[in-house]
């Protein structure tokens, strides 16, 4: 790892002050940084600590919402008693990934700006736009079994791995973010990037931009939600394909839906089209099945990653029938 | 080069470490505590697990200077009735992701003491989750074991948790 110079942050005034130095990196839990200056794919000069920032709180808001400081743990956010009866799908979300000792490292503000799993990213040695611009995709025509089904584009196919983010998606959460210029708020849908032709750029963040916190609105149907992962093995491993659902069902009719995919694209994938099938449908079969087919049918896959198409649809729906098996028992 | 001080199974140790130096070669490598394994050094296999003022993390994706006066707990520092489990249950065999295993089984114990859900928990919403094998394997998946040691492992974890803790 490349030597850098280290510096503590005790207040955000201070942090986003450092992070106008040309090279300065912010440092949350390190479970991604880290590991990506050891194989000198992040090379910083300056690297800030910012886990001593007085944003560590989860705090309810007077519509009903909830703030989550962009330094609380993501295991401390998953066992928060509002997250748990009001989101449980962000609990959920959040216990399907990595592991016990990660999720006590891990920072929500960095879970969020996590670098893409696509091996050829973490491979010096291949060709990736992402990591150097314009020297090509070998995923593409390579190993691509991992890869995006949705919004790719001929330079890049990667896919965002956090399953929190998924969750957060679902629940239409706003991003706040602080810089020297001051105070902004986007929609955590779109902030991450399609990759089109500069997937170097990967979120709406500038540079200078620290986010300090996560909102999430009051939504009631959200405290019948689920998240549903498949992957590879069950525990310890990133998703080949992720729901998050939230529903409400009055008489027999579907009135709230709420529906994004992980694994298969460069952003937890919102999936507008499902949720226009879903709105003012029975709640039966049928309609979940109809759903899942909605959102797939602009699904492109690559050489390997084709299985991924049935896959979300059979998640979707299976999703989708347990919100409404659990919600008839209730 | 940055002077820290941590607290090491109990007493005060001074440290003189670049920035890049992760916390699991400041633990080995200055202070000679090998107990704490290196196996993948990239957060995937949880040899290098140790506590943190009782949380478990992995030490290989910790900065040495991000945990500066905080209290650090390895295996040199355990002594738990579940290390007698691990060799009643033939937890074990070439003994390297052990240490890992152990602390990361305490740390996980308490975490189950506070009432925290896993992703093998039906309802995460419930205030009482019982200590499964499932849900043991699923809290402890964070820990691989090369020799396939599992059952072993869970039986361990099992009888320690089910005797007065
Ligand atoms: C073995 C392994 C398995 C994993 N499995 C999963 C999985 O199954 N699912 C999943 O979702 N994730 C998984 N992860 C990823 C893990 O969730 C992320 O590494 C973690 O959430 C990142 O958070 P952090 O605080 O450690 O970020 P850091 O590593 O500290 O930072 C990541 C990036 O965000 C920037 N940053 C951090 N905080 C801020 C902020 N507040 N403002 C601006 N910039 C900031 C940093 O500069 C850096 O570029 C896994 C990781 C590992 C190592
Ligand atoms: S050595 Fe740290 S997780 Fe493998
Ligand atoms: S006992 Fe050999 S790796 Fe676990």
């Amino acid at each position: 790892m490349k030597d850098f110079a280290y510096l503590t942050a005790h207040d955000v005034p201070t942090a986003v002050r450092a992070i106008t130095t040309p090279g300065a990196k912010f440092l949350g839990g390190g479970t991604n940084l880290v590991d990506l200056m050891r194989q000198n794919i992040e090379r910083p000069d300056t690297v800030i600590d910012i886990t001593q920032l007085p944003l560590d709180q989860i705090e309810e808001l007077p519509d009903g919402g909830l703030r989550i400081g962009a330094m609380v743990r993501n295991s401390r956010l998953a066992a928060h008693r509002l997250i748990r009866t009001r989101y449980p799908v962000l609990a959920q979300a959040i216990l399907a990934g990595a592991s016990g000792q990660l999720r006590n490292m891990a920072t929500v503000g960095g879970n969020v700006l996590q670098r893409t799993r696509c091996p050829y990213f973490a491979d010096l040695a291949a060709r990736c736009n992402k990591r150097e611009q314009g020297s090509g995709c070998d995923a593409i025509g390579g190993f691509n079994r991992n890869a995006a089904i949705f919004g790719a584009s001929e330079h890049c196919v990667a896919t965002h791995p956090s399953d929190m983010c998924v969750a957060l998606a679902a629940l239409d959460a706003i991003i706040e973010l602080e810089s020297v210029r001051g105070t902004r708020r986007l929609p955590l849908v779109g902030f991450h990037m399609l990759p089109g032709d500069s997937p170097q750029h990967e979120t709406a963040i500038a540079p200078d931009e620290l986010i300090t916190a996560i909102e999430l609105p009051d939504l009631p149907a959200a405290a019948r939600s689920r998240y549903r992962k498949v992957r590879d093995r069950s525990s310890y491993a990133f998703a080949l394909v992720s729901v998050a659902a939230a529903t409400e069902v009055r008489n027999g009719v579907i009135t709230e839906a709420r529906l994004a995919l992980g694994g298969v694209a460069a952003r937890p994938w919102r999936a507008h089209e499902a949720e226009r099938v879903l709105l003012g449908a029975p709640a039966t079969e049928d309609s979940f099945l109809r759903a899942a087919e909605a959102e797939l049918t602009a699904a492109v896959p690559l050489s390997q990653n084709g299985f991924k198409i049935e896959l979300a649809k059979r998640a979707i729906t299976a999703t989708l029938r347990q919100l409404h098996v659990e919600g008839s028992a209730a | 080069m940055a002077d820290i001080r941590m607290r090491v199974n109990g007493s005060i140790e001074k440290l003189d470490v670049e920035p890049r130096v992760s916390l699991l070669d400041a633990l080995r490598e200055h202070l000679g505590l090998t107990g704490t394994k290196k196996g993948c050094d990239q957060g995937a296999c949880g040899a290098c697990t140790v506590l943190v003022d009782g949380e478990r993390i992995s030490s290989c994706l910790a900065l040495a200077v991000q945990y500066a006066d905080r209290d650090i707990t390895t295996i040199e520092g355990v002594s738990d009735p579940l290390q007698e489990s691990f060799v009643r249950h033939d937890g074990l065999q070439c003994g390297y992701c052990t240490p890992g295993q152990i602390c990361s089984a305490l740390g996980m114990l308490a975490e189950h003491a506070a009432g925290m859900a896993s992703a093998v928990t039906e309802h995460v919403a419930d205030e009482e989750i019982e200590l499964t094998a499932e849900e043991i394997r699923e809290r402890m998946s964070g820990n691989l074991c090369r020799c396939g040691s599992y059952n072993g492992i869970v039986a361990a974890i099992q009888e320690s948790a089910g005797s007065a803790r």
